[in-house]
């Protein structure tokens, strides 16, 4: 007699807490063992590059803040970046540097969340409430700059919208000397916890080869031991001047990975102190008033400095015809914009390529063969946020 | 950078295996135009050569042109990174014809084809799931063509007389407004129309 096996499907979210937003996932399961996962999603589309083909260039921007919503400027960037490109403009130096401090906030804010929402993924409540603690503070960084703690439509193209205010750069100094030691307290909680090492070590291998075919990008690339990141390979803004390493993990399972968001945390608080250092005086807007605004002060006095900014907030400048990529190494992997202009002041096509949605797609390689438990482990490993992954 | 790809342009145009029709750099982003037929074998010579190694797809992006000929370009980006390269691969085709797919050389495809189709209703021939990735559920149309209006047709709500979710047609409390504010003098679309108007009387 033999005996009759058949599989279950199992349907995953889409409000399962543990699917880090609106996921939907389909498993086959025999037993316990997953023996392939589907997943839906969608369900957070907005129709964000449609919705840019209809705005100027730069209502835009607050669309960017929407798509990986933990770390809002890194996707402005990548905007600005390309936008500035076809322009053929130079940011004002000062602007680069507060791109980058903002950037690297961005890259901690998204780490945090990712580390803490993972441990609690598997089962530790103490990080999350001690992450997020530090998380807030950096938000607050945030609302000073650009008056929101989330949406901050900052960057634009040709530098950022206004300067620090007085004291945040001390501000922002002071945390980052606060910050290790938080870090150190996360890793005392994780790093040797013998239950987080038994749910993420050796779970959701991805070799390099593998990493390489199925499309991955940040930390996803690194963990399996590729050395690639955009800020050394392709440097943007004033990288170069800064000095910083790339963490790079061995095994490319879920603890690797956690280790290297860890590592770069470190190396994202030791870009800002460099930055604040080295931060220099001079404008934060390029001097090009076809695209940056008037001063205003000089808008009381001059006519043409208000048709100027009347202009440049209605109409808005125009692009001139052409294609460009251009790509940042957002905290979640590589996040470009394949901009097309027409020569008119509203981009023709918009493709935002999110790191997340090349990720998400190897699900299925990664939890084949796996528990069902490890689903939730391999999920917070990969970092997936579905405001860009759905867009 | 730009040497970088002006020497990687002619290698392109030395070797003989590559069927291109034109070849473009604007921006550092080297284009290459062909034809579909030839992509397979293109983008198989530029993954394997050794003096390119594009091992890795980075995205497919759909293009739509209602006014040209061929309506809609599709967009390869590649990425290599022994040699620190980005290269874009274009075709143009027609609204009814069917693109090979490039899941057998890059796995990373499978979505990225599926999201052009679901955008574009570009078909995929040979694709192992071409199945509607970001729309809804038995949504109609494809939403990125030119011609799809930017509200969509049908919206969602849920209905306490029937106990569930109903779609129904668009209704709109106020008409989308497209706001022109391109300069009059250069001839906005309203004073271009005004202009017509009066010619033909």
């Amino acid at each position: 007699m033999t005996k009759h096996t058949k599989t279950m499907n199992l349907n995953f979210g889409p409000q399962h807490p543990a699917a880090h937003g609106v996921l939907r996932l389909i498993l086959e399961l025999d037993g316990e063992v997953i023996e392939r996962a589907d997943p839906h999603i969608g369900l957070l589309h907005r129709g964000t590059e449609k919705l840019i083909e209809h705005k100027t260039y730069t209502q835009a921007i607050p669309y960017f803040d929407r798509l990986d919503y933990v770390a809002p400027m890194n996707q402005e960037h990548a905007f600005a970046l390309a936008v500035e490109k076809l322009l053929k403009i130079e940011v004002p130096l000062r602007a680069q540097y507060i791109r980058v401090i903002f950037c690297e906030i961005g890259r901690i804010l998204s780490h945090i969340l990712n580390i803490t929402t993972q441990a609690l993924d598997v089962g530790a409540l103490t990080p999350s409430l001690w992450g997020f603690e530090e998380r807030e503070k950096l938000m607050v960084f945030y609302e000073r700059v650009s008056g929101s703690r989330l949406h901050a439509n900052y960057f634009r193209p040709g530098g950022v919208h206004i300067d620090l205010p007085s004291g945040l750069a001390d501000d922002i100094y002071d945390f980052c000397k606060k910050f290790p030691k938080v870090i150190d307290d996360l890793e005392t909680l994780l790093t040797d916890n013998r239950i987080f090492k038994q749910r993420n070590v050796n779970i959701g291998i991805v070799s390099k080869q593998e990493a390489l075919d199925h499309g991955f990008s940040g930390v996803m690339l690194r963990g399996s031991g590729v050395p690639w990141d955009l800020r050394k390979s392709n440097p943007y803004e004033c990288y170069p001047d800064l000095n910083f390493k790339i963490p790079v993990g061995k095994n490319g399972d879920c603890y690797d990975r956690y280790l290297c968001r860890i590592e770069e945390m470190r190396e994202s608080v030791s870009i800002i102190m460099q930055a604040i250092d080295k931060l220099p005086k001079g404008p934060i807007m390029t001097l090009d008033t076809k695209v940056g605004p008037p001063k205003r002060r000089d808008m009381k006095i001059s006519m043409e400095a208000l048709i100027n900014h009347f202009k440049l907030y209605t109409e808005g400048y125009h692009v001139p015809k052409g294609e460009v990529y251009s790509a940042v190494e957002a905290p979640k992997g590589e996040f470009g914009v394949y901009l097309i202009a027409d020569g008119s002041n509203k981009p023709y096509r918009c493709k935002i390529k999110a790191p997340g949605f090349t990720h998400l797609q190897a699900m299925n390689y990664m939890i084949k063969g796996h528990m069902l438990a490890d689903v939730p482990a391999v999920l917070g490993s990969m970092d997936i946020v579905f405001g860009e992954v759905d867009r | 950078m730009s040497d970088i790809y002006l020497n990687l342009k002619k290698i392109i145009l030395e070797n003989k295996e590559f069927k291109i029709n034109s070849i473009e750099l604007i921006h550092d982003n080297l284009i290459l135009n062909c034809n579909k037929e030839n992509l397979i074998k293109n983008i198989d010579i530029l993954k394997r050569d050794s003096h390119f190694k594009f091992r890795q797809l980075i995205d497919i992006a759909g293009v739509d042109y209602p006014q040209k000929n061929k309506r809609f370009e599709v967009i390869y980006l590649l990425l290599s990174h022994e040699n620190n390269l980005r290269i874009s691969i274009k075709i143009c085709i027609d609204e009814n014809e069917i693109v090979p797919t490039l899941t057998s050389i890059f796995p990373s495809a499978n979505w990225q084809e599926r999201e052009v189709f679901d955008m574009y209703g570009i078909k995929f021939a040979d694709h192992p799931d071409l199945r509607r990735i970001l729309t809804d559920y038995e949504f109609e149309g494809y939403p990125l063509r030119k011609d799809f209006p930017l509200t969509g047709y049908k919206e969602v709500r849920y209905s306490a007389e029937h106990q569930k979710v109903i779609y129904e047609p668009v209704k709109l409390a106020q008409d989308y407004r497209d706001f022109d504010f391109e300069s009059p003098w250069d001839g906005s679309d309203y004073i271009k129309k005004e202009q017509d108007k009066l010619e033909k009387n």
